[in-house]
């Protein structure tokens, strides 16, 4: 089972790949929409990749919670097989 | 005991001509930002369009398919008169009875042929074009009209920046008749009915809801799938492919499937939503009339078509163009 760390570089591969975010960026407190400038559609982009990445899916409305990348590493570390 | 007798088929249908109306009214995303909260590099990254056409009063669904089928005819070097079944595609009609289709048929010419309306929302133009093919291989139509026609703007909240930036109006269509050699392949077509209310005119309201985000999830993920069947069914694969043109709803989607499917620089890949913006059910075929207009599709090019949206319906295949 991955490693808290490991999840923040998972994430921040996903969203370099999917959004051109500079990986030293992608850190718990930054906002998706305010601080990564990540715009809905990208978010579904990450959603579906950190499905392929660490299968866990994260639907819609889970994902309209998800605000920051601590948000998002809480919600795969708290979901993960 | 008397049997029943059925008629006799074609080995295969393809495409004889097809036809496109723009509405004359261009509309810029810097017009749309003097009336909403909106911009032009806002729309242009969300969506990828950078003008879309409205159609005035007098370009009415009935007119604006007549325009497209008659140039479609014309295309084809058929007689109206030997056409004999007209599938109108649409999901715009604000007055639902009746159906527009026997009435384009009357406007083209074509002496009382079979002639419908299909409501499949964007995927209605690829739906009408398979049931065309099976019924003309099957022996009860000689030739068809497939028109695909949308005045999206009549069923747009104009204040709901979220579908007013996107949705636009047109016609495309496609006669289609007998052939040896087929040049329309196996439909790879199916729904996901658990997702009805992704896009819809709900019940007592008059204009379209879209859920975007959920609808971009299920176009970037799920039909990757159908366009590999359509393929598949036709026994061709990527690299056959000289045209792609899946539905024009978003230029991020149309991207992520081209990057799914490997397709190269040698496919021509259909960009109409630029100029188009999201036109349902017409967007097939103004994509296909657009790209041969340019030259960067030409006759006997083999094209991967795929429309999707309400329902939520899908329906793919593959295609030799005109």
């Amino acid at each position: 089972m991955p490693s808290t760390a490991d999840i923040q570089a998972g994430l921040a591969e996903i969203l370099e790949e999917v959004a051109g975010v500079t990986p030293a960026d992608a850190t718990p407190e930054k906002s998706f929409t305010e601080d990564l400038d990540v715009d809905s559609l990208s978010m579904v982009e990450i959603a579906t990749a950190v499905e392929d990445k660490f299968g866990v899916a994260i639907p819609d409305d889970e994902l309209a919670n998800i605000k920051t990348v601590g948000d998002a590493m809480s919600y795969i570390e708290k979901n993960q097989g | 005991m008397s049997t029943i007798k059925l008629r006799e088929g074609a080995p295969g249908a393809q495409i004889l001509g097809l036809g496109a109306y723009r509405p004359r009214r261009r509309v810029t995303n810097d017009e749309l930002a003097q009336v909403m909260d909106t911009n032009d590099e806002w729309i242009q990254s969300r969506v990828g369009i950078a003008e879309r056409r409205w159609a005035s009063e007098d370009e009415t669904l009935v007119e604006m398919a007549v325009a497209a089928g008659g140039k479609a005819l014309a295309a084809s070097g058929l007689a109206p008169d030997e056409v004999d079944l007209v599938i109108l595609a649409s999901a715009s009609l604000r007055a639902p009875i009746p159906g527009i289709g026997p009435q384009v048929a009357h406007r083209l010419g074509i002496p009382r042929p079979g002639a419908f309306d299909l409501n499949a929302g964007c995927a209605g133009f690829c739906y009408a074009l398979g049931v065309a093919n099976d019924a003309i291989r099957s022996g009860e139509s000689r030739n068809a009209l497939v028109v695909g026609v949308e005045r999206l703007t009549d069923v747009t909240d104009q204040t709901d920046r979220s579908t007013a930036v996107i949705f636009a109006d047109g016609a495309g269509a496609a006669v289609i008749g007998a052939a040896d050699e087929p040049g329309i392949g196996p439909v790879a077509w199916g729904s996901d009915g658990d997702q009805y209310s992704a896009i819809e005119i709900a019940a007592g309201r008059s204009t379209m809801t879209m859920a975007g985000q959920a609808v971009y999830r299920w176009a970037t993920t799920k039909l990757t799938a159908t366009l590999e069947e359509a393929m598949e069914k036709a026994g061709v694969t990527a690299a056959d492919i000289d045209v792609f043109a899946p539905h024009q709803a978003n230029l991020r989607i149309v991207e992520s499937m081209t990057k799914k499917l490997g397709f190269g620089p040698d496919t021509a890949i259909a960009r109409d939503i630029v100029q188009s913006g999201n036109t349902s059910a017409a967007s097939v075929p103004l994509a296909l009339t657009a790209l041969m207009e340019s030259g960067e599709a030409k006759s006997g090019d083999l094209a991967l078509v795929l429309g999707y949206g309400a329902g939520l319906t899908f329906a793919g295949q593959v295609i030799r163009l005109p």
